[in-house]
């Protein structure tokens, strides 16, 4: 393989190109930046220190012609949220533009001397170190608006907001998407914030008369697209008009509350009574409606699932992208708060200063259940965005999220594990994505290892989500698989088709092994993934954590979660299982 | 007896003077089945993937009570 690794030191503003060394030259997206961060970063630095990197991998099939849905760009590093590893991924522009350019992997290292900030334009005859001032102290609509007017052929703008700029933990690193807005996010663990430490406000990426990428079974990689291809077309959730393709990720929302797992005002009930008004469903009707914004968007060229939308506000102008359920259910029920457009406008803020909107949301909710705000006040929860943006004591607390908001305001309902917030699924009602949140080497993270496929959706199997039974078996199948796929460019809902149609998965090995020339099949997905746990894992336990940090929080042990009046009951040695593996002797 | 069923996502598109969320109020006989309750609202049996009653799991042959709240499910997932 040619692929290279471009290196670029912030303290003399150098770049280099190198091969990639051999102990790498397998690995790709996220196992390749949970590998070179294995290799090159002290466990134990500050994340904000100099001794932090961050590393920026496209996926394998990224690049590649027509690989579908195959947008994916890695960021990873040493967390300055959780101080575990930390790989978080998002679609946009950057993914194919950077394998188009050959290069496997940036490492941005360095701090500059003269503490200015810059942005890097990186095209095929190098990287340039411009000056940012002109973007310093914007949000990211403005930056990518700026970026697209100075620099040429609509190019990739990865970039950090204010919050990254004062190097808050709750600072994400955003991708354009192809209408060059802000809105993909690789938005967990804080990596805006080591961005931003690396004096670095924007990386502008040109691929025009990049080498593209290379294909070493041109044959080989054909037949696993069109497998892959066929299977996400063919399934009900993946197709055209498909569930995904005409709510959204959002199309959850009223099936987690029925099902009794909805986090509601910060983690304390698992239903909503406001969930169909905040709804998949109900974007797809305000679309309708307004006669504006759009479901069916796609976020990076050549997805074909296309589970974006453009929410409209009340003028019926396009706003924002994209109203998830992630985010439906961060800034809505779990702050009590039932009107889409408060969600889309708190949704846009994020966008623009920064933030990822999972932390974003249960941080409101942490300050209103510490009597900042009355659960539900929409308007007071809306400027405290504001605040963040400006960077108020009061916004840079609520900047750092949940951790240090549950401090500031006394609470003890803290739904964190390793510093990282839950996202949109009970542990009490769901256990196996219980059991994901808590070993996760990321932190608690559904995409990590997303157990809702059969506990909920009745994907890739059905079992009882109410069960403790077999979920450490079930979260370290889904959370190797994830590791897999996390590595190949492609976006994770491929999993879902895959799972269902076998074809489709022996397929997406196959596209893996044409481009890379390896020789790995389907049944290669699982050991490997795990090779990649197996890493990140090790970092972790460098960094000082143990068994003891892979737990739930406390409150869940003895606060019944209604409506099932459940609490999390799944033993710590059960928990204990799943990496029982990484020092045992049987790997 | 009487069932209040709800249907989501793709599956509103059979049910399509129900707003979101809202309940069908169904008469239906003792020992009705959650699968005959389905036929009756000519739901395809195809794109149902999941049932719920009560918050709960339930499987087709499963009968439906009175006063059962029962959810037909398309697929879904995300993030």
């Amino acid at each position: 393989m040619t692929r290279k690794l471009l290196r670029i030191n912030m303290s003399d503003l150098s770049a280099t190109y190198e091969d990639m060394p051999e102990k790498w030259a397998k690995w790709a997206g996220r196992g390749l930046t949970s590998a070179i961060t294995l290799d090159e970063i002290e466990p134990t630095c500050h994340p904000l220190g100099p001794n932090n990197k961050l590393i920026i991998a496209p996926g394998w099939v990224s690049g590649t012609p027509a690989a579908p849905s195959s947008g994916r760009t890695s960021f990873g590093g040493k967390s300055p949220l959780t101080g575990t590893i930390k790989e978080a991924n998002a679609g946009g522009l950057s993914s194919q533009k950077i394998a188009k350019l050959g290069i496997g992997a940036i490492i941005l290292e360095g701090t500059p001397k003269d503490g200015k900030w810059y942005t890097l334009h990186i095209t095929k005859d190098g990287v340039q170190f411009d000056d940012a001032s002109d973007l310093m102290g914007k949000g990211m609509y403005e930056v990518d608006d700026l970026c697209w007017q100075k620099y040429p052929n609509e190019p990739a703008v990865i970039g950090i907001g204010q919050v990254g700029e004062r190097k808050l933990s709750n600072a994400g690193i955003s991708v354009n998407d192809p209408e060059n807005k802000p809105g993909r996010y690789a938005g967990r663990g804080g990596m805006g914030a080591v961005m931003g430490a690396r004096g670095v406000k924007a990386i502008v990426i040109d691929d025009a008369g990049g080498p593209g990428v290379e294909i070493a079974d041109m044959d080989l990689f054909k037949q696993g697209r069109k497998k892959l291809t066929a299977a996400i077309m063919q399934h009900d959730l993946t197709k055209k008009d498909g569930g995904l393709n005409s709510y959204g990720t959002n199309v959850l929302m009223n099936i987690i509350n029925e099902a009794g797992g909805l986090p509601t005002r910060n983690f304390s009930a698992g239903q909503f009574e406001g969930a169909a008004l905040i709804s998949g469903e109900m974007v797809a009707e305000m679309v309708e409606k307004r006669q504006s914004g759009m479901t069916g968007h796609g976020c990076h060229p050549g997805c074909i699932i296309q589970c974006s939308n453009i929410y409209p506000n009340e003028e019926g102008e396009d706003f924002v992208s994209c109203v998830e359920y992630e985010t439906s259910w961060a800034l809505g029920a779990n702050c009590g708060i039932n009107d889409l457009d408060y969600v889309a406008k708190m949704t846009w803020e994020c966008n623009d200063i920064g933030l990822d909107t999972i932390e974003a949301g249960n941080t409101v909710a942490v300050a209103m259940d510490g009597g900042l705000l009355e659960f539900g006040d929409k308007v007071g929860a809306l400027a405290l965005f504001d605040e963040i943006r400006k960077g108020t004591p009061m916004g840079r607390i609520l900047g750092q999220g949940v951790e240090a908001t549950a401090k500031a305001f006394g609470v003890s309902r803290v739904p964190t594990v390793k510093g990282q917030s839950m996202p949109a699924y009970e542990p009490r009602a769901i256990k196996g994505i219980g059991v994901t949140y808590a070993t996760s080497t990321m932190g608690a993270d559904h995409t990590a290892g997303y157990t809702i496929a059969p506990e909920i959706a009745g994907v890739g199997g059905k079992v009882d989500p109410l069960s403790k039974e077999g979920k450490a078996d079930l979260s370290l199948t889904f959370q190797a698989a994830t590791a897999f796929i996390d590595s190949t460019g492609y976006c994770l809902f491929i999993a879902f088709p895959i799972l269902d149609i076998a074809e489709g998965w022996a397929g997406m090995a196959e596209s893996v092994a044409g481009v890379m020339g390896m020789e790995i099949t389907g049944d290669d997905v699982i050991p490997m993934g795990k090779e990649i746990l197996k890493m990140e894992r090790i970092f972790n336990e460098r960094a000082g954590f143990t068994a003891a940090d892979d737990r739930l929080p406390e409150f869940m042990r003895f606060e019944k979660l209604p409506p099932h009046n459940v609490v999390w009951d799944t033993s710590d040695e059960d928990l204990d299982l799943v990496y029982a593996w990484v020092n045992g002797t049987d790997e | 007896m009487e069932a209040e069923v709800r249907v989501f996502a793709t599956l509103r598109r059979y049910l399509p003077e129900l707003a979101i969320g809202e309940a069908k109020i169904v008469q239906i006989e003792p020992g009705t089945t959650l699968d005959q309750l389905r036929e009756c609202l000519d739901l395809p049996a195809e794109e149902v993937k999941v049932i719920m009653v009560n918050n709960l799991q339930a499987d087709p042959d499963d009968l439906v009570s009175d006063g059962d709240r029962v959810t037909y499910i398309p697929a879904v997932a995300g993030g």
